[in-house]
């Protein structure tokens, strides 16, 4: 019972996070660590994913 | 191995167990079809029509969409899609297909499917249930999950690209315009709700109004203080827009009544103002933080609304069929059931403006061709859904209350005395008494006229939440609604303005390349200026409107998004010929042929109908007669409104004619097409040739065992690949 609670609430971690788009800085930095770069830092990387945001618009309907 | 062969690709025989339980569904389903065929007069349970759309929908699914799925699409998870190609991390970026679903659902469900049959319901609770439904599964389903198909095979091209590329050069023109136009329209009707719903509420405007300096502390607290938090900053903005929507209550006490109390034509500037600023802000400002919010509120009112008309079971006030659907005199909209009811109801059953989703960013998301089944037609089964409960949240309400909200002020004359009087001659009792006390329950100054829906709905959610979870907190749950749908109105006219400003500055920039920069401020300070005077102009109109902006606008905007549904559904028709499944072309076919029966009839009556009520010229030549006769004739009250009557039917009437003339040139430009393709049996397209996929992943919402057997094999390998990789790496340095 109580695992199951647990993986429900892990589980809806990771869909929130994975909807509201936080989980891009985790696969970012798993990806610098896999080539071996340095990482740069988390308010360059959510200024870089904005400023694409704002060239591309996305339409949201009726 | 790249993908586990599901059993619904083989094509196996159902198993016993699977046949009884889809046998209960039928049967649960035709129960459900059956009470609400037979039951007449009182105590209809609103159940019956949720769980007649639920089992509808599951059915729809399993057989439906899965045939659509693998034999007339004919996915092919073993072919690489562009997510998985050209992933880049930004546009192409293979995503979960639950996370997909959400982003899909969230871009595709507004206010549409909670405003149309708010007001079909003028026409009683029965034609709007089996258009929603029967449409959803032949229809609007099929559509988003086609284009969102054939967009995935070209890359995630758009709507107008490939009509240009697959149909024709004059075709592709002919939608590009026809997408721009029926935009505006959109965010105009859309606008107007939001000030129909705000005006004369100081509850409403300041909660709303506090949307804005909330939104922006989120966009500040994400871009200096905690970069990336977003669930963190969102659990704070939920929490401060509830205290914003208990804030309103205390307005009085405030001293801020008399500043809230605005009048529609101070929303419409303070609107105009407020589209054109966020438009041209930076994203982070305000439109992201936004959107965290509105899609929290969204999704959360709609799971709230499903469980609380479950535990509260209420019963349907509203007829089955009402005696406006047969003669065609109902206040709300005018025209009769046909054509009136199916392009009222658009989104929820069939919007053609889904089909820009659906070639647009989702494509370019897919990691498996198969999941366009679950967040194509999926996704907006789910929308269906939405629009089947703001259908039972407006039955629910006092029939003769509910065609007081929903009346124009020119019928009603906006007094409690007067709106009675009206309701009386329509043939439903209400007292000015009980009029009054239904406004002051929700804390309101009136209801009377207050059309658009969002009240209808506010009014609706708010009985069923009150006899769901008690409290005595019916003022509360109203403005929550209130703010609920105004929030993403809001979020749409934003984002819809930007987009629009794009499509404009591209447009202009095939002719003057410099415009197309959209880093370069006079271009793009100018084109948001143009789409904001656009829409601004036909919210201005309809909120000005004497005989009604909704019952003159709404119809217009659903016309025109049914009409780019044609556009749409021409397309898959074209496609699916192309392909050489002429053998399938029923299936969008029978959709389109609906559509364009609807819209084409409804548009012919808009344009030609020779009774004022319906036909926009005729309305304008009933106008000018009695205008040049020095004449008045009601609900105007001056030569004025005489004169503003005459230019809106006009410039309605015109409106309307050029998107069915653009819709038809893009049908006739797509015939000869069809034609050639079915006696070649396929031609050419545009499609990207066949890559293998090396990518694993579920083909349907839910995992086999030999699936998720298959994608922990597959990260295993690939979190191998990684550290190998990096040991090769390390070593490689400390040579």
């Amino acid at each position: 019972m109580r695992a199951a609670a647990l993986r429900a609430g892990h589980g809806i971690r990771w869909y929130l996070r994975q909807v509201t788009g936080e989980a891009k800085w985790d696969l970012y930095l798993e990806g610098c660590l896999n080539d071996d770069v340095e990482p740069m830092s988390r308010r360059d990387f959510e200024r870089h994913r904005s400023e694409h945001l704002n060239k591309n618009p996305r339409a949201r309907c009726c | 191995m790249s993908t586990v062969t599901s059993p619904d690709q083989t094509g196996r025989k159902m198993t016993p167990k699977s046949m009884v339980v889809w046998g209960a569904v039928a049967l649960v389903g035709a129960v459900c079809w059956a009470m609400l065929a037979l039951s007449r007069g009182e105590n209809v349970s609103a159940l019956w029509i949720l769980f007649a759309a639920l089992s509808s929908y599951a059915i729809a699914y399993r057989f439906y969409a899965r045939f659509i799925t693998y034999r007339v699409l004919g996915t092919d998870n073993t072919r690489a899609t562009p997510a998985e190609r050209l992933q880049n991390g930004a546009d192409f970026d293979v995503t979960d297909r639950r996370v997909l679903f959400g982003h899909h659902f969230a871009a595709i469900a507004g206010a549409g499917p909670l405003v149309g049959p708010v007001l079909a319901a003028q026409m009683g609770y029965l034609p709007g249930t089996i258009w929603i439904i029967v449409g959803v599964i032949f229809a609007g389903a099929v559509q988003d999950m086609v284009v969102l198909f054939f967009s995935m095979r070209r890359n995630g091209k758009s709507l107008g690209q490939m009509v240009r590329e697959e149909i024709g050069t004059i075709g592709g023109i002919a939608a590009l315009i026809a997408v721009f136009s029926i935009m505006i329209i959109l965010l105009a009707v859309l606008a107007l709700v939001v000030v129909n719903a705000l005006a004369l509420s100081p509850w409403g405007v300041f909660s709303i109004g506090l949307t804005i300096p909330i939104a922006l502390f989120m966009g500040f607290y994400l871009r200096y203080l905690r970069p990336g938090r977003v669930m963190e900053v969102t659990a704070i903005g939920v929490t401060l827009l509830l205290a914003a929507i208990i804030g309103g209550n205390y307005v009085e006490q405030l001293g801020l009544a008399d500043v809230l109390t605005l009048t529609p034509n101070n929303l419409v500037y303070a609107l105009v103002i407020y589209g054109f600023v966020a438009s041209i802000l930076p994203v982070w400002m305000l439109l992201a933080p936004r959107d965290y919010l509105s899609t929290f509120m969204k999704v959360g009112v709609i799971a709230l609304l499903a469980v609380g008309l479950v535990i509260a079971r209420p019963v349907l006030e509203n007829q089955a069929v009402t005696k406006f659907a047969l003669d065609g005199t109902g206040p709300v909209f005018s025209g009769k059931l046909f054509p009136f009811v199916f392009i009222t109801i658009a989104c929820g059953a069939l919007s053609g403006f889904h089909a820009l989703i659906a070639s647009g960013t989702t494509p370019k998301m897919i990691g498996k061709e198969s999941q366009v089944r679950m967040i194509g037609y999926g996704g907006m089964l789910m929308e269906s859904f939405v629009a089947i409960s703001a259908l039972i949240a407006a039955s629910v309400i006092n029939q003769g209350l509910y065609f007081a909200i929903n009346s124009p002020a020119g019928a009603t004359g906006g007094t409690p005395g007067a709106a009675a009087n009206f309701i009386g001659t329509l043939g439903f009792t209400i007292s000015p008494a009980d009029l009054t006390a239904a406004a002051h329950s929700i804390h309101e100054i009136t209801l009377i006229s207050r059309t658009g829906g969002a009240p209808t709905l506010a009014f609706g959610i708010s009985l069923v939440f009150t006899k769901a979870f008690g409290g005595g907190l019916a003022a509360f749950w109203y403005h929550f609604a209130i703010m609920f749908e105004a929030l993403f109105i809001l979020t749409a006219v934003d984002a819809g303005t930007r987009v629009g400003r794009f499509m404009l500055q591209d447009t202009i920039g095939n002719v003057w390349p410099r415009y197309a920069d959209i880093s370069w401020k006079p271009a793009s300070w100018s084109a948001s200026a143009v789409v904001v005077g656009l829409w601004g102009y036909m919210l201005y109109v309809g909120v000005n409107d004497p005989l009604g902006g909704i019952n003159q606008l709404f119809p217009l905007f659903g016309i025109s998004n049914q009409l780019l549904a044609a556009i749409a559904l021409a397309l898959c028709v074209t496609l699916v010929l192309k392909h050489g499944k002429a053998r399938y072309v029923w299936v969008p076919g029978i959709a389109l042929a609906w559509d364009l029966i609807v819209t084409m009839t409804a548009s012919w009556e808009k344009v030609f109908s020779s009774n004022p009520k319906i036909g926009f010229f005729a309305q304008r030549s009933t106008y000018q007669a009695a205008l040049d006769n020095g004449k008045l004739l009601k609900p105007a009250k001056t030569m004025d409104q005489m004169q503003q009557i005459i230019t809106n039917s006009t410039v309605d009437g015109v409106l309307m004619a050029l998107f069915a003339v653009l819709t038809l040139i893009v049908i006739a430009s797509a015939i000869p097409v069809w034609v050639k393709a079915a006696k070649l049996g396929g031609l050419p397209t545009t499609e990207v040739p066949r890559q293998p996929s090396h990518l694993v992943d579920a083909a349907e919402i839910f995992a086999t065992p030999q699936e998720k057997e298959a994608i922990r094999e597959y990260q295993t390998t690939q979190r191998e690949l990684a550290a190998s990789k990096r040991e090769l790496a390390g070593s490689g340095r400390s040579r």
